[in-house]
């Protein structure tokens, strides 16, 4: 280990002598994150990947750090005061618990938060378009207005869709307050399954069957996470099942319309070198997904007793087989 | 490990110190294995988060949510003696109704405090940062509750309350009413534990329905750890001993979180957590609540 310093300082000196000039000064990104899950490690993993891009390289100019909080709000808190004790040039807090913790400890340090679904309601900023302060960020909120539109698209004589969602969870709750305030605009009916544990998705399910035309799984991890109990429900019933994930697609969903956090992550990244080269977080409009992607499944679809449009299948970046 | 980290580390220790105080009442002074704290933590945080957010004051909020906690330890206590259900699956059920009633209070499972009034808000004015100002107060409420406590105990009551928990037998022969000992334990216990999260909830920004999980973990480990570095049979000692088991244990995390120090990251914290409670149980001379806790349930 000893042997290894005068090497990796050595290695140091040389990239800082190669980086010369055009980016002299270090930057420390440090984000955290409330638990480690592949959604919110992808959007760690589009920061850093944008930030490369940007000129700010790990081991060059830049000291990425990463912090889980395994989920316990008391560590995530904690994670928080150190992070603000080591004074870094921006915090990238992932998720609403991390934000929360993380502005509520510091008026100072730039904060960019991200994978946030509602940072009005969680109290992160005063309002999108004008933060204000110290604190600005995306959110991943899915854009259910879209994927109204693509159900009707798809299924016109729908008028029914039955939404699954587990109460607990914070952004499930937002996102059915946006099913019922877009849901009628394009001429549906919501019927509501709540299933607060995954061993109860299939029996929230089977409370759909008859009444909807059309089932929509929100981005709920527990519902998500129990996809194929809906998938049963909907091919012994012939009920089309949609889903706000394009992960769910290949996992049985007939289409579609979504975002991955990777996207998310660099899009975020482009705001933290916004703030890095020196424009003020109060000053940055908080963002919404900027890039979606539709992913369908057809052969699900004939199962389901549906046929998607070909102007839809010729749209779509992914065709499932 | 910087300061402030340093500093966050007392403040949630301290915090969480409310929690291990109520649990070495139940656990260790009633002899009652009470899981309830699970819920009831994050209860008190829901019922200080939705009050503060419709406007209440915030010290009258704080105070509504002890007494929320002390229902809901009334309630296993009332499930264990009325009915006899076994204490530990008595708290269960508590445990777990109390997470769709907190759901049911806060209306949806996180409400953010980050721009409402706190308890904190009076004392803003002095001109102390955050980071100094919250582990202060913490350590204020905890002089102030520790105190009680330790005075509580040491009353007439709070001797009977003692004898109920090493010998009921003998306790009813003296004349103490161990049930009402037991009702009044246990909603004290939880009302600290309700506590806990009504200050976690102010000093943080946010309640969250998650925010319970492994809070009885937490609170052993703190009232262990305690124990193995402060041992006494003096009451005021075993109540210094827990809170300082808390802090602790919030500072070995801190040193976990720093990944300079031993190789650690924060992704190993949970097996710190483990390694730290299993080697205060494995020191000779420490009296284990778990193995405890089955000897009786085999004796039953």
């Amino acid at each position: 280990m000893r042997e290894n310093i005068p090497a990796g300082a050595a290695a140091l000196l040389l990239s800082a002598m190669i980086a010369g000039g055009a980016l002299a000064e270090d930057v420390h990104v440090a984000t955290t994150a409330i638990v480690e899950h592949p959604a919110l490690d992808a959007a760690r993993d589009g920061v850093r990947d944008e930030l490369k891009e940007a000129g700010y390289e790990v081991g060059k100019n830049l000291t990425f750090t990463y912090e889980s909080a395994q989920g316990n709000p008391g560590t995530a808190a904690q994670i928080a005061r150190k992070l603000i004790g080591d004074k870094p040039s921006v915090i990238v807090p992932i998720s609403t618990p991390s934000a929360q913790a993380v502005v509520a400890a510091t008026k100072d340090i730039p904060v960019v938060f991200t994978a946030v679904t509602d940072p009005v309601g969680a109290k992160l900023v005063g309002s999108l378009d004008k933060p204000g302060g110290n604190v600005t960020g995306m959110s991943d909120l899915s854009p259910i207005g879209k994927h109204m539109a693509l159900i009707k698209e798809i299924t016109p004589r729908a008028k029914t869709i039955g939404v699954p969602f587990n109460p607990g969870e914070a952004n499930s709750v937002t996102l059915l307050e946006l099913i019922r305030k877009h849901a009628p605009e394009h001429g549906l009916e919501v019927v509501e399954a709540p299933a607060p544990k995954s061993a109860e998705v299939l029996a929230a399910a089977q409370s759909l069957i008859g009444k909807v035309d059309a089932i929509y799984v929100p981005t709920d991890n527990t519902i998500v996470s129990a996809f194929e109990a809906v998938v049963k429900i909907g091919v012994e019933n012939r009920i089309p099942v949609y889903a706000g994930d394009t992960d769910s697609v290949p996992r049985g969903a007939i289409a579609a319309l979504g975002f991955n956090y990777y996207d998310v992550g660099r899009q975020t990244g482009k705001m933290v070198v916004r703030v890095l080269k020196g424009e003020n977080p109060g000053d940055l409009a908080v963002e919404g997904v900027e890039i979606t992607e539709l992913h369908v499944n057809p052969a699900m679809a004939e199962k389901m007793g549906v046929e998607l449009p070909e102007a839809v299948v010729a749209r779509a970046k992914t065709v499932v087989k | 490990m910087n300061q402030i980290a340093f500093l966050g580390a007392l403040e949630i220790g301290l915090v969480y110190g409310l929690v291990a105080l109520g649990v070495f009442l139940s656990f260790r002074v009633l002899n009652f294995p009470d899981l309830t704290v699970d819920g009831s933590f994050p209860l008190g945080a829901a019922v200080t988060a939705a009050l503060i957010v419709v406007g209440t004051d915030p010290y009258l909020a704080t105070g509504a949510a002890m007494l929320a906690g002390a229902v809901a330890g009334m309630v296993t206590a009332f499930l264990n003696l009325r009915f006899k259900i076994l204490h530990l699956l008595a708290s269960i059920l508590t445990m777990i109704a109390l997470y769709s009633i907190n759901l049911r209070i806060m209306g949806r499972p996180n409400l953010a405090l980050i721009t409402e009034p706190t308890v904190l808000t009076p004392f803003e004015g002095l001109g102390l940062p955050g980071f100094y100002l919250k582990p202060l107060f913490a350590l204020a409420v905890l002089l102030l509750i520790g105190g009680l406590l330790a005075r509580f105990l040491a009353s007439d009551y709070g001797l009977g309350l003692r004898a109920t928990g090493a010998n009921a037998r003998m306790a009813r022969a003296q004349g103490v009413a161990t049930g009402r000992s037991t009702y009044v334990g246990m909603a004290l216990s939880n009302a600290m534990a309700a506590l806990g999260g009504a200050l976690f909830a102010q000093m943080n920004g946010f309640a969250d329905i998650t925010m319970g999980t492994g809070t009885i973990v937490v609170g052993l480990a703190a009232v262990i750890v305690g124990e193995v570095v402060l041992r006494s049979r003096l009451i005021v000692i075993a109540v210094v001993a827990c809170v300082l088991g808390s802090v602790l244990y919030r500072i070995a995390i801190a040193l976990a979180l720093n990944a300079d120090v031993l190789g650690l990251q924060s992704s190993d914290l949970n097996l710190v957590t483990a390694i730290l409670v299993a080697a205060a149980l494995i020191l000779p001379g420490v009296r284990n609540p778990i193995k405890a806790l089955f000897a009786k349930v085999a004796a039953r």
